[in-house]
């Protein structure tokens, strides 16, 4: 085979403007037939812009596409589809009401009996084909909405497949997956990859470009540092190649005094979700939460912060009994929720840095209901140089930011409200490695400052790295607790499993 | 830097008024009647109800919500005042009574939208139904009719050479102005607006601001049954049929988007005057009504396209 057969996509030169900004600056791709191609960069690099050309949806202002050899101007997401790219965004493309078959061949329904009528029997079968093909067993007549996140995602596999897609543009896509089911999304890239597909697969995790990838591609402010074949490639040359500088310290040393108690839980049970967790967090303490997914990490933080009702259970804050019952209630108590969602819970995504800063603390910044917009500016601005957010102003909306700045803006928010006891749930989840380091040094900060801090994360060396105590649940319950010291991934991860803490 | 900002935050608003003027500018060169001062105070008045109920739309939309009642609310609302100024009410109390209707017809709905979790389009065309309903009740389905000279004053007197109405609506303008732009509760419709689920969790008071929402709605389409009744010197149980879509065209002509969180009171009054204008310079010109039925929908839908184009051009 020649390399012409063997080079799928190449893309050289690639340019994109918009208004005041560069996002892509003569970037070139290629991406080999049966590789797992990564794309790496920060949150801004130009990432998301590259796949989007490629996928139709953004024009270029300049340089050449070519698929297996063939210029393609790509104006249109229809046009790409034909040209064999198949792009899987992190908010699935599906229709929840139709079954998985349906929604495989949406729009391409086999014909039936009459023109306009659709051969039922067939779609099934072609649909159940396809997805014996990639080894996942899910039946396609059950409807998407009753699928977990993995089974979908492995049906946007499947719509990607039955197009006859070349090239698949994977982006993010264990963002929402557990250990188990991110093993099964490998096995299946690696059958693509067998078949001869090429895969751009993003993520912001190193550890999984390590088991997946075949090369790599490094963006950093819409320019191309490089492409590096993974094999010889380390953990810290990329981290490099990334941020443009060594991250030596990703989690700052614990500095904090923990002081006296500010939050007690006991017994809190919320039928069917929570039982009985009982736990205690102090001053200037970071503690962890971690479990599998659906183990009721969320669900635990949701109904401390008032938004869930619960069903048993009582908390003191500051010493004083409370009943908790909107988060309106638990905001006057102290409480801050950065929650897991930052787009759709989080964020005003409409308003600006500014708006959403102090949306929580609007009393602070109004005398009789009139806002007191100076004062309002003024504060917006400290906590927004203080946080480093980047913005081009305050006045921009938060829309337009990148995640890792859009989280440091929710951040914003309960700095704003001077909230003493900080729930953060997955605050690093969708940033890049530069941000995710400026968050861990965030954290240690408030606990320093003698916030009282509950981390809830997926991510063991997030978890080991910066809490004080770790607390493990497992099907509602809590299922282990660990002092920083004494605890190991290993004994986490059994008690996560809930194979009994004892 | 500031300026750029200012110029793409007012720059919708403008782009509304460049049409707007541009209507002007072709009715004036068709018909040189349409650009003298009796006339263009004409076109005010006739904009004056449309343009009030619009407002309390604004405000809803923005929330992310639809009135459908505000035509019949206004019915009620009229026939109420008008019952009590025949009960021989002083004219202050008839007035608040009629603006009071209004206001707990808008209430009521917007319990029924938060405690009732009902979606605001089903609330409000059940709404749309009673009040109408209590309108024709309320008068046996015939007009009241006839009031004292200082109540027809209302719409038809003048403070200097402006009509007393367009004063009102003017205030009225202000007032939303400055409670959206300035206050803690304009900045609440913007967030439960853009993200319901975001604000509540920030602690925004989500229920009791759409209550108070849907009252102001109310309570403005009240206030337009004032004037409305002012005007005619009678109050119809009828009137106000198909007011909520005019008050929804002229919000979103001036930017408001279905999708909540967008919009602006300025961009709803030049969108109400662009529906004046065109159907005042129509009539200058002979056009028939039902023509004119026809163009007002083109000039809705192509705001609209012109608006998503322009919304895109940015992306």
């Amino acid at each position: 085979m020649d390399h012409s057969v063997q080079t799928v996509l190449s893309m050289k030169g690639i340019v994109k403007r918009y208004p005041g900004v560069v996002a892509l600056e003569g970037v070139d791709l290629d991406v080999r037939r049966g590789e797992v191609h990564v794309l790496l960069g920060e949150n801004g690099a130009g990432k998301s812009t590259l796949v989007k050309i490629l996928a139709g949806a953004v024009r270029r202002d300049a340089g050449t596409l070519e698929i297996e050899g063939r210029a393609y101007e790509l104006s249109t997401p229809r046009e790409a589809q034909t040209a064999g790219v198949s792009v899987i965004y992190q908010e699935f493309n599906l229709v929840p009401g139709l079954t998985v078959a349906e929604n495989i061949f949406l729009g391409r329904e086999p014909r039936g009996f009459l023109p306009g009528f659709i051969d039922q029997a067939l779609l099934v079968s072609e649909a159940e084909r396809i997805l014996h093909g990639l080894g996942v067993v899910i039946d396609p007549r059950s409807v998407v909405r009753s699928l977990g996140v993995a089974e979908q995602q492995m049906v946007e596999v499947a719509k990607a497949l039955s197009v006859d897609a070349r090239i698949v543009v994977m982006d993010e896509p264990t963002s929402a997956l557990t250990e188990r089911e991110i093993g099964r999304l490998f096995m299946v890239i690696r059958r693509l990859r067998e078949r001869g597909v090429a895969i751009i697969y993003i993520s912001h995790r190193l550890d999984e470009l390590f088991q997946i990838g075949d090369r790599v591609t490094v963006l950093r402010d819409g320019r191309l540092i490089g492409t590096r074949v993974i094999a010889e490639s380390t953990r810290a040359g990329l981290i490099r190649m990334m941020v443009g500088r060594d991250l030596t310290e990703q989690f700052p040393p614990r500095g904090a005094t923990v002081g006296e108690e500010v939050l007690r839980v006991e017994g809190l049970t919320r039928r069917g979700v929570l039982d009985g967790i009982s736990f205690v967090l102090h001053r200037g303490e970071v503690l962890g939460l971690t479990g599998l997914m659906g183990a009721g990490r969320t669900e635990l933080a949701r109904a401390l912060f008032g938004a869930d009702p619960i069903d048993a259970g009582r908390v003191w804050v500051r010493g004083s009994e409370v009943v908790i019952r909107s988060p309106q209630h638990a905001i006057r108590l102290g409480l801050g929720f950065l929650t897991e969602d930052r787009k759709r819970q989080g964020l005003v995504l409409g308003c600006s840095v500014t708006e959403n800063i102090c949306l929580a603390s609007l009393d602070r910044f109004s005398r009789g209901g009139v806002m007191q917009a100076g004062n309002e500016r003024a504060e917006a601005s400290r906590l927004a140089s203080e946080l480093r957010v980047k913005t081009p102003s305050l006045g921009e909306r938060v829309l337009n930011l990148s995640g890792g700045n859009q989280q440091k803006v929710v951040l914003g928010k309960w700095l704003c409200r001077s909230a003493e006891i900080l729930l953060f749930d997955e605050p690093t989840r969708g940033i890049d490695v530069g941000a995710k380091a400026e968050v861990y040094q965030l954290i240690r900060r408030l606990s320093a400052a003698g916030k009282a801090i509950l981390i809830i994360s997926s991510e063991l060396p997030e978890i080991l790295g910066l809490s004080d105590r770790i607390l493990v649940m497992s099907r509602g319950r809590l299922s282990g607790m660990f002092g920083a010291a004494e605890a190991t991934p290993e004994a986490i991860l059994r008690c996560a499993l809930g194979a009994d803490a004892a | 830097m500031n300026l750029r900002r200012a110029i793409i935050s007012y720059a919708r608003p403008f782009g509304t008024l460049a049409v707007l003027v541009a209507l002007g500018g072709i009715i004036s060169v068709l018909t040189p009647y349409f650009l003298t001062v009796p006339n263009l105070l004409n076109v005010a008045q006739q904009t004056v109800i449309n343009a009030v109920i619009a407002v309390g739309m604004t405000l809803v939309i923005i929330s992310a919500g639809i009135d459908l009642s505000v035509g019949s609310i206004l019915a009620f609302a009229g026939v109420v005042l008008a019952q009590a100024l025949h009960a021989g009410w002083p004219l202050p109390l008839a007035i608040l009574a009629g603006v009071g209707v209004g206001t707990a017809c808008g209430l009521v709905n917007g319990l029924l939208i938060t405690m009732g979790r009902l979606p605001p389009f089903i609330a409000t065309l059940g709404m749309m139904s009673v009040a109408r309903g209590a309108a024709l009740l309320a008068t046996g389905g015939r007009p009241v009719s006839g009031f004292g000279e200082s109540f027809r004053w209302l719409a038809n007197g003048r403070l200097a050479t402006v009509p007393a109405a367009v004063v009102l609506m003017l205030l009225v303008y202000a007032a939303a102005y400055f409670v959206l732009r300035r206050t803690k509760f304009g900045r609440y419709v913007y967030a439960v607006g853009g993200n319901e689920e975001a604000a509540l969790l920030s602690g925004v008071p989500v229920g009791i601001c759409k209550i108070a929402i849907y009252g102001s709605c109310g309570g403005l389409a009240g206030l337009a049954a004032v004037v409305l009744t002012s005007r005619l010197n009678s109050a119809q149980p009828i009137a106000g049929l198909s007011y909520e879509l005019d008050a929804i065209a002229a919000a979103v002509i001036g930017g408001a988007s279905l999708m909540g969180g967008e919009g602006s009171v300025l961009g709803t009054l030049v969108g109400a005057l662009i529906m004046g204008v065109l159907r005042n310079g129509l009539n200058l010109l002979g056009v028939s009504s039902f023509v004119q039925q026809v163009f007002i929908g083109v000039v809705i839908i192509a705001a609209v396209l012109l608006d998503m184009l322009f919304k895109q051009r940015k992306r």
